[in-house]
C-alpha cells in the first residue's frame, strides 16, 4: 500500500517524524507507522516538563492489534502534549502528519543529523516491506 | 441479541419463596439503625422459570471445548475430562475448610504433596509452590524469585530482564511490573533466539532471561543448552514460561535444559478448565538453590505425617490466601494419575503430530511462517490473502466461526504479519482435524471468489461482527 512521506521532516528508524520549529521538536508517527499499527484506540502521553534522552520511550500507543512504545528521536524536555489524542486517538490514523504527539525542547540539536530525510526514509520503508 | 436479565424484569415477580422462620423475627430498623439503605437495590424481578430460561438461552450461545474444536494457539484448549470434575467434587475434597487442623486434612495434604512430586518429575525441578492462581500470577511469583535471589546476594545492579521479540506479552508485562528494565533479544532467520544477539546483551546488569520452549512459533529452541550457558555465565537466571509445556511433557524437561525457575499452567497442560470454565493454577518450580525463597507454606512430611511447612528461611512471603486453588490441584492430580507417565508422553506426541498434520495440510492454501517440523502449534499467515484479495487474518478468523470452529490466536506473535497461531492439542480426532482443514481450505477459496463474504463474517453466529475499534475507543461499561 502506498504510504505518504512528507518533505521537510526528519524521520527515525522507529517511524517517528520530527518537525523542527526553532529549538522545539514536534514529534509524531508516520503514515507507515499508523498503517502498521492499524486502528489506534489509546495514546498514553508523557508528563509536561519530563526529560528524556533520545530513543527513550516517552509513551504508549495502543491499537486493536498491539501495544507499542513510542520513542523520542531527540533528547530534551516535554513542553507540550497533544491532549486532543485522549478523546480522539484515531486522528493519528487519519492525519498522521497533522497531529503531533508531543513537543520537546531539544537539548542537543546535533541529534537531528542522525535522523533521515524524506528520501532516505522512503528507501528505509521500502526495505522494511 | 438476548435480552439482559434486567430487561426481563417485571415488578412483583420473584424466583424464591422462603418458609416461615422458626425463630422470632427482628425488625432490621431496630438492630441496624443508620446502616439501612434508603431504597431497595435495583435488582431484576424475574420468576424462577424465566431465570432458568434466561441462563439456558445464554448457555446455548457460549462456545467451549465441549461444543467444538478450539485451536487457540498457545492456550492449549484441550478437552477437560469429566472425571476430574468428579474428583474435585468428592466431599472429602470439596467440603474442606481451609482452617481445618492439619491432622484432619491429611488426605488433602497428601494430594498436594504428591502433585508437587509429580510436577517435579515431569519438569526436572526440585520443589514447587502450588499457590499462584494463574499463569500470570505464577510468572509474577517466578520473577519475584529472580529479584529476591539477586537481592539476597547483595547484587543490586541486576535490573535488566531479557525477553525474546516473539515472547508472550505477559513476560515483559511481568518483568515491568516488578521494576525490571526490559531488553529484547532478536529472533534469527529460523525463528529461534539469536544467540549472538543474546551474547551481546549480557552484562553484570542482567537479572535473567524469560523463555518459552518451544517458543510461540511452535519451534523448539535447539540451542537451549548454549542459551543456558550464556545466561548463567553472565550471572543471570533462566526462567521457563510453561505455556507450551504440552509440546514436550514426558519427552523433555525444562530442568534438564538448564532452567532455574518454571511456571506451569495446570489449566492448559494438565487438563483443568481454562478461562471462564474455572479458576486457574500456576505452580512455580525451582532448582534446589532457590528453595529457601519459595512462598510459605510448603507442603512437607514429618514422621509419616503431612504438614504445612513455614520454615522457609528467605521466603518471599505468601502469594495467595491459604494454599492456592485446591480444587484445580485435585483435577490436575486426577488428570496426571489417569494418564500416568506413559499417557503423558503419548498426549504430548499426539499434540505434536496433530499440529504437524494441520501445518502440512494447510500449507497449500496459506503461507506457513517457518514451514518445518513444529511442536504443538504453528503460525500460518494470511499475507497471501491480504495481498491478493484484501482478506486479513481477522477476516479468516471470523469466518471460521461460521464454520463452527473457535478462531485461532491472531496477530501473534508480533514478528509474523497476519499471523494465525493454531494449536489443535492432542484431544482432537483425525476427523475433526480434517473438518478444520476443509473449512480453512474453503475460506481460502471464498477469499478469492467472494471476498465480501469473508469480510462480513460471521454471518451464522448469534451476533454479527462486533465493532472492536469503537468498543476499545469508546467503551460503554454499564447498561443504560
Amino acid at each position: 500500500m502506498a504510504t505518504e512521506i512528507k518533505e521537510g521532516l526528519y524521520y527515525s528508524d522507529e517511524h517517528e517524524w520530527v518537525r523542527v520549529d526553532e529549538d522545539n521538536a514536534n514529534i509524531g508517527i508516520t503514515d507507515y507507522a499508523q498503517h502498521q499499527l492499524g486502528d489506534i484506540v489509546f495514546v498514553e502521553l508523557p508528563d509536561l516538563d519530563s526529560e528524556f534522552d533520545a530513543e527513550e520511550s516517552i509513551g504508549v500507543i495502543e491499537s486493536v492489534k498491539a501495544v507499542s512504545d513510542m520513542h523520542t528521536p531527540v533528547s530534551g524536555t516535554v513542553t507540550a502534549v497533544n491532549e486532543g489524542l485522549d478523546d480522539v486517538p484515531e486522528s493519528l490514523n487519519s492525519n498522521p502528519y497533522e497531529e503531533h504527539i508531543v513537543v520537546i525542547k531539544m537539548s542537543d540539536r546535533s541529534e537531528l543529523d542522525k535522523l533521515m530525510n524524506a528520501k532516505e526514509y522512503a528507501d528505509f520503508c521500502e526495505k522494511e516491506e | 441479541m438476548s435480552k439482559l436479565i434486567f430487561e426481563r424484569s417485571v415488578p412483583g415477580s420473584s424466583a424464591f419463596s422462603l418458609p416461615e422462620g422458626d425463630v422470632p423475627s427482628v425488625e432490621l430498623q431496630d438492630s441496624l439503625q443508620g446502616f439501612l439503605r434508603e431504597s431497595d437495590p435495583p435488582l431484576p424481578e424475574v420468576s424462577e422459570v424465566e431465570v432458568v430460561r434466561h441462563f439456558t438461552e445464554l448457555s446455548t450461545k457460549a462456545f467451549g471445548v465441549d461444543s467444538g474444536m478450539y485451536p487457540l494457539g498457545s492456550c492449549t484448549m484441550k478437552y477437560n475430562p469429566k472425571i476430574n470434575e468428579w474428583a474435585a467434587r468428592l466431599p472429602g475434597i470439596a467440603g474442606l475448610h481451609p482452617d481445618q487442623p492439619e491432622e484432619t486434612v491429611q488426605g488433602a495434604l497428601e494430594l498436594m504433596y504428591e502433585l508437587e512430586q509429580m510436577l517435579c518429575e515431569i519438569t526436572g525441578m526440585n520443589r514447587y509452590t502450588l499457590q499462584p492462581a494463574s499463569g500470570a500470577h505464577g510468572e509474577m511469583t517466578g520473577a519475584s524469585l529472580i529479584k529476591a535471589y539477586h537481592e539476597q546476594r547483595q547484587d543490586f545492579r541486576r535490573k535488566k530482564m531479557v525477553v525474546p521479540d516473539s515472547s508472550h506479552g505477559t513476560n515483559p508485562a511481568t518483568a515491568h511490573m516488578l521494576g525490571f528494565e526490559l531488553v529484547e533479544v532478536r529472533s534469527n532467520e529460523r525463528g529461534l533466539v539469536d544467540v549472538d544477539d543474546l551474547c551481546s546483551l549480557m552484562s553484570d546488569e542482567i537479572a535473567g532471561l524469560m523463555l518459552t520452549n518451544p517458543n510461540t512459533l511452535g519451534l523448539f529452541e535447539e540451542e537451549i543448552l548454549e542459551i543456558s550457558k550464556v545466561v548463567h555465565e553472565a550471572g543471570g537466571l533462566l526462567y521457563y514460561d510453561g505455556a507450551n509445556l504440552n509440546a514436550v511433557m514426558g519427552v523433555a524437561r525444562p530442568g534438564d535444559m538448564g532452567f532455574d525457575i518454571v511456571h506451569l499452567n495446570l489449566h492448559k497442560t494438565f487438563g483443568t478448565p481454562h478461562g471462564g470454565g474455572g479458576p486457574g493454577a500456576g505452580p512455580v518450580g525451582v532448582k534446589e538453590f532457590l528453595v529457601d525463597l519459595l512462598p510459605i507454606p510448603l507442603v512437607g512430611k514429618k514422621d509419616g505425617q503431612y504438614c504445612l511447612d513455614y520454615d522457609v528461611p528467605h521466603s518471599i512471603g505468601k502469594v495467595q490466601s491459604f494454599y492456592g486453588n485446591f480444587g484445580v490441584m485435585a483435577k490436575a492430580y486426577a488428570y496426571i494419575k489417569a494418564l500416568g507417565g506413559k499417557g503423558i508422553r503419548e498426549a504430548c506426541r499426539h499434540a505434536v503430530l496433530n499440529a504437524n498434520y494441520l501445518r502440512h495440510n494447510l500449507s497449500d492454501f496459506y503461507e506457513i511462517t517457518y514451514d518445518r517440523l513444529c511442536k504443538h502449534e504453528f503460525v500460518a499467515s494470511a499475507v497471501r490473502q491480504k495481498k491478493e484479495c484484501g482478506v486479513t487474518a481477522l477476516d479468516v478468523a471470523k469466518r471460521l466461526i461460521d464454520y463452527g470452529y473457535h478462531p485461532p490466536t491472531i496477530y501473534f506473535p508480533l514478528i509474523v504479519d497476519e499471523g494465525l497461531m493454531i494449536e489443535p492439542t492432542e484431544t482432537e480426532t483425525k476427523e475433526r482435524l480434517d473438518g478444520f482443514i476443509e473449512a480453512m481450505q474453503e475460506i481460502a477459496k471464498e477469499a478469492k471468489e467472494n471476498p465480501e463474504l469473508v469480510k462480513e463474517a460471521p454471518t451464522n453466529a448469534p451476533i454479527r461482527r462486533v465493532d472492536e475499534v469503537t468498543a476499545a475507543r469508546r467503551p460503554i461499561l454499564k447498561w443504560k
